[in-house]
């Protein structure tokens, strides 16, 4: 299970390593202890087990939580492992196990935080509390001396692995931490535990605490953790019960490790799968999943006992999964749906295709370029102000590329011309797609436009052929020259991007529907450019 | 003109060039006067001439001979050229001036008259450090160290004899045999002379030998066409491997054609496009509809790019909102639900679309809306962004192709056997299916072909049936399923070129 196992390393043994793929839903599939046994009752050589809370012999573990961590952290639950024995093998996997479900569903430590203490170094009751960063003061873990909350973060501002956490706490006026009767600090959660409860091989009972934002999520954890490591219990996959006290004075057992039952209906199984299996059988597979399941009923009802490592079984349709897992996939008959339905074509799409053919075959070579570039294409190198283009902006690029959405298809071309500078002239290139702009008739506040932009690139501006080329699209698309209705003209315009005096505006069916023209040769040498070069760009919505 | 053709390349106006287009053999020469007289030469020689020599002797660059050798030998059988090679000495542009002037050592033994030099001033000489010492070992001349104003040099005999511009004039006289091997190797040293290769042809007649060849046209014309002269002239033949003229054309793109191809697969499937013409959408189509909760990672700064301007969405359709809140928060239609608080801030947060299933949810959630419910295939490919970046591996932008079929009783076979026969229609035959997670698909299924050149199990797609906490709170009615299969169009290898 151990993910290093690709490839073999030098001197390695021949031993044949497996990768396996978990779904990031299946917590309890996470360590080797829920692995094999998740594989041991689906080989069905032992039955899964009935994870028990029990109370203990005397008195109850207990957690206060108090109404300072409401702003921060406001979850815990809690529970203890009692007798306990760890090997190396063991202590690795529990630390590993807390890692992973750090890294997943406790996402990266922001919605739950776990920590796990040798209670027999502690005395409870513990108090999960939220104190000044400066009023914090203890031993963190692998440290010999005493560190202020304050001094910690600085610490670990350079450390590769804690440094990914300070951002939950580090702007908040006060800090969680729980402490036990006498003072002494647990944990900082999601930061760090101390040094003073610290678990090694020889701890016999440990006390687990979930702090987070995330109540369901910090139960889920908890749960997985005492189901899995319970089988090193001298009470073999029991969980001693622990107490925790809400700052409304509520208090609340945990682990809850809750059994709930579901029924789902034999047919609705086969239905949804596409097989036809006996409910008996149905119920079998089920149970080989750890979904102990019996037939009942009128026979054709199936109860299934979701146990507390399955919080992933929310809807009948996990179910269902589960047995088309258990009965393969690649068991299941392939047949095709009788739905009968007649195809068409987005009409937008339908254009576009046959324009794309048609500027091909009139020589024009088909580019295809990203929707997101920097300001500076769609503004500072067209002489246009960014406030002017009615952009979209995007609030977290990594880097300039994509501060915006395109708001024209012409930047695109011209980089695409500057990176094949090498090639023959003429440059002949042309691209349909989607440009965006703000609309606040839309329900997001912004639309995409289907534009159709060309470029002729060559040691003459070759404004004929561009304005050629417009002619053929008019003709295509059975719009004829001249004024009268429905037909089209260009006339004389202006345009920071154009040369003066060679900008012409496309009017089509009564709308302007764009610009043709030499380009400017500061914007030709803004696009780090060279020859003489003229486009045409228009918006072809209007001849749908 | 095509590239064949005699003479070919000369300003035909194609676009071609500067392709590597090698033009036809050197056609032009056949008919130039150097082909005449190295005919009418050979017609007079006694067995054949060499190409070199005949060069030499009319004064011209040696290719122009070989050029009339190449034209003639292209006609057929006139001539028959042997391809010789010759080591030849020839001198260094240092020999050559030697040969003229003299040696180093004589032009300082020549400077040094009887009352003697000063050796500072002979230094001085073009050829006073080389020729100096040359000249001490030769014992032409002595230095007398102990004159007055300085070291002094001094004729030691009367005359001597230059044998090194000697035997360099030999070589210059094609009489480099006459030399030693060992005086040559020594010149050779002193960078000389030098050692040339020379390609030459030994010329003789062909079984077809004439002097008389006639001027071949190189191409026909209307002219003799409308005279009917062709009937009597003779025509240049073609170069068959050379390349052709690439036609003057436009050309589409490579990943766009791909595209082209794959809505090609859908329409004969009889499914239905959707429109995806807005990259724009907010979190709630994109993520919310789908039951992705709100703290999914797929929701971060980090994968997601998330808009300043216009920072949220305007209208959400707030029944349906509320329908889904409740999901999320609460559960419902069957579900337990992710029980955690479910913001509307979150879901009005715009973004760019991270997957097209954002314009699947809305053509579903159209389609519940309509009464009675009608079944439907639907497809779409379109962009789709990622907060990546850039590398070779990782595209901000991609195409999403994705499939969905809604109808009454749905089953995983029907995903299943739908998917063989998409993919049997692009030529992948061998198909696998594997569990997979996807938070709004249930059951959900990783599709895999054997991929015969790397020899093992590729992903290529993604499928599933929609999670009923999706279709029911858009109205969509219980018994109905929808499967629904996504793979990226990048990933997708070029079509063959089509046949009727």
């Amino acid at each position: 299970g151990k993910e290093q196992g690709d490839k073999k390393g030098g001197g390695a043994s021949d031993v044949v390593l497996y990768k396996i793929d978990v779904p990031a839903n299946r917590y309890d599939l996470l360590c080797l202890e829920g692995l094999v046994r998740g594989l041991q009752v689906f080989k069905e050589r032992i039955k899964a087990p009935l994870y028990k809370r029990v109370m203990p012999n005397g008195e109850i573990q207990k957690l206060i939580i108090t109404e300072e961590t409401a702003k921060i952290r406001p979850y815990a639950v809690a529970a203890v492992l009692r007798n306990i024995k760890f090997t190396k093998d063991r202590y690795d996997s529990f630390i590993e196990l807390q890692e992973k479900l750090h890294q997943n569903i406790c996402r990266k430590r922001a919605l739950v935080a776990i920590g796990a203490h040798d209670l027999d170094s502690l005395s409870g009751p513990f108090t999960f509390t939220a104190k000044r960063p400066s009023d914090i003061k203890f031993k963190p873990l692998s440290k010999t001396k005493e560190y202020t909350a304050c001094e910690l973060m600085n610490i670990y501002k350079t450390d590769n692995h804690l440094k990914h956490y300070l951002h939950i706490i580090e702007n908040k006026p006060l800090y969680p931490v729980i402490y036990d009767s006498n003072g002494v600090v647990l944990s900082m959660p999601p930061i760090i535990n101390g040094n003073h409860s610290k678990i090694t091989l020889n701890t016999r009972n440990v006390f687990i605490e979930c702090t987070g934002t995330d109540f369901t999520k910090a139960k889920i954890v908890l749960d997985i953790i005492v189901t899995m490591f319970s089988e090193y219990c001298e009470n073999q996959f029991t969980v001693e019960a622990a107490e925790v006290v809400f700052p409304n004075g509520k208090s609340y057992t945990f682990p809850e490790l809750a059994y709930r039952k579901e029924m789902v209906r034999a047919d609705l199984i086969n239905k949804k799968v596409g097989i036809r299996e006996t409910p008996e059988n149905l119920a079998k597979l089920l149970t080989r999943m750890c979904l102990k399941s019996e037939v009942i009923g009128d026979g054709n009802q199936i109860e299934i006992e979701i146990p507390p490592t399955r919080a992933d079984i929310i809807h009948a349709c996990d179910i269902v999964e589960d047995a088309a897992i258990a009965y393969g996939y690649n068991n299941i008959q392939m047949t095709l749906p009788k739905t009968y339905t007649i195809a068409n074509q987005f009409p937008l799409n339908k254009l576009t295709e046959l324009l794309r053919h048609d500027m091909a075959a009139a020589g024009f070579t088909e580019a295809l370029t990203f929707a997101l570039c920097s300001q500076e294409d769609i503004a500072d190198k067209l002489g246009v102000d960014i406030s002017a283009t009615k952009a979209v902006h995007i609030s977290n690029p990594k880097t300039a590329e994509f501060q915006v959405a395109r708001t024209t298809l012409l930047p695109g071309l011209l980089k695409t011309i500057a990176a094949n500078r090498k090639m023959p002239l003429p440059l002949k290139l042309f691209e349909i797609s989607d440009i965006v702009v703000k609309d606040s008739s839309r329900d997001v506040g912004a639309r995409n436009y289907r534009h159709l932009c060309a470029v002729y690139y060559n040691k003459n501006p070759g404004f004929e052929i561009i304005h050629g080329l417009l002619d053929r699209i008019m003709q295509l698309l059975d719009v004829p020259p001249g004024e009268k209705k429905g037909g089209y003209v260009i006339k004389a315009s202006e345009g920071p991007a154009f040369f003066p005096g060679r900008c012409a505006e496309v009017f089509a069916r009564g709308q302007s529907i764009g610009k043709l023209g030499v380009l400017h040769p500061d914007v030709i040498t803004k696009f780090e450019l060279t020859m003489p070069c003229s486009s045409l760009e228009i918006n072809i919505e209007p001849f749908l | 003109m095509a590239a064949h053709a005699p003479g070919a390349g000369s300003g035909s106006g194609c676009s071609g060039a500067g392709r590597d287009t090698p033009s036809a053999p050197g056609a032009a020469m056949a008919d130039g006067p150097v082909a005449d007289v190295l005919l009418r030469r050979l017609e007079a020689a006694d067995g054949g001439l060499d190409s070199a020599e005949l060069a030499a002797e009319l004064g011209v660059e040696h290719q122009a001979v070989v050029g009339a050798v190449k034209s003639l030998q292209a006609l057929g059988e006139i001539i028959e050229a042997e391809l010789r090679s010759t080591k030849r000495w020839e001198l260094t542009a240092e020999g050559e001036e030697i040969a003229r002037e003299g040696s180093h050592e004589a032009r300082v033994f020549r400077s040094v008259p009887p009352e003697g030099l000063a050796q500072s001033e002979l230094m001085r000489l073009p050829s006073g450090k080389v020729g100096f010492s040359k000249a001490m070992s030769n014992k032409w001349i002595r230095v007398d160290k102990s004159a007055a104003d300085g070291p002094r040099v001094f004729r030691v005999v009367d005359s001597m004899e230059d044998d090194v511009q000697r035997r360099l004039q030999l070589v210059r006289g094609g009489q480099a045999e006459k030399l030693a091997e060992k005086e040559r190797s020594e010149l050779r040293k002193r960078k000389l002379l030098t050692e040339v290769t020379l390609k030459t042809y030994w010329v003789s007649k062909g079984s077809a030998f004439s002097t008389s060849v006639s001027k071949q046209e190189a191409e026909l014309s209307p002219e003799m066409i409308s005279s009917g002269s062709w009937r009597d002239r003779p025509f240049k033949p073609y170069n068959f491997s050379a390349r052709g003229v690439l036609p003057d054309s436009g050309h589409l793109h490579p990943l766009l054609k791909v595209r082209t191809q794959f809505r090609q697969i859908f329409l004969e499937m009889g499914f239905t496009e959707m429109p995806t013409d807005n990259f724009i959408e907010s979190s709630f189509w994109n993520f919310d509809a789908l039951f992705q909760p709100q703290q999914h990672p797929a929701r971060d700064q980090h994968d997601t790019f998330f808009l300043q301007d216009p920072a949220e969405a305007l209208q959400l359709p707030m029944d349906y909102v509320h329908r889904v809140k409740r999901t999320h928060s609460q559960g419902g239609y069957g579900s337990q639900g992710y029980k955690y608080t479910w913001k509307l801030d979150e879901a009005r947060k715009n973004l760019l679309r991270t997957h097209t299933t954002a314009a699947s949810a809305r053509a579903l959630y159209r389609l519940a809306r309509k009464k009675p419910f009608t079944p439907i295939k639907y497809f779409s490919i379109d962009r789709v962004f990622r907060n990546e970046t850039l590398d070779a591996t990782h595209l901000a932008e991609f195409h999403q192709i994705e499939g969905v079929v809604a109808d009454h009783g749905l089953t995983l076979g029907h995903l299943m056997g739908v998917l063989r026969e998409f993919f049997t229609k692009l030529g992948i035959t061998q198909l696998r299916f594997k569990p997979a997670y996807n938070p709004y698909t249930e059951p959900s299924m990783e599709v895999f072909s054997y991929h015969q050149g790397l020899k093992k199990w590729v992903e290529v797609g993604n499928s599933g049936l929609f999670r009923p906490e999706m279709l029911l709170p858009m109205g969509l009615p219980e018994n109905v399923s929808v499967i629904a299969w996504g793979l990226s169009l990048e990933r997708q290898r070029e079509p063959p070129v089509p046949r009727p």
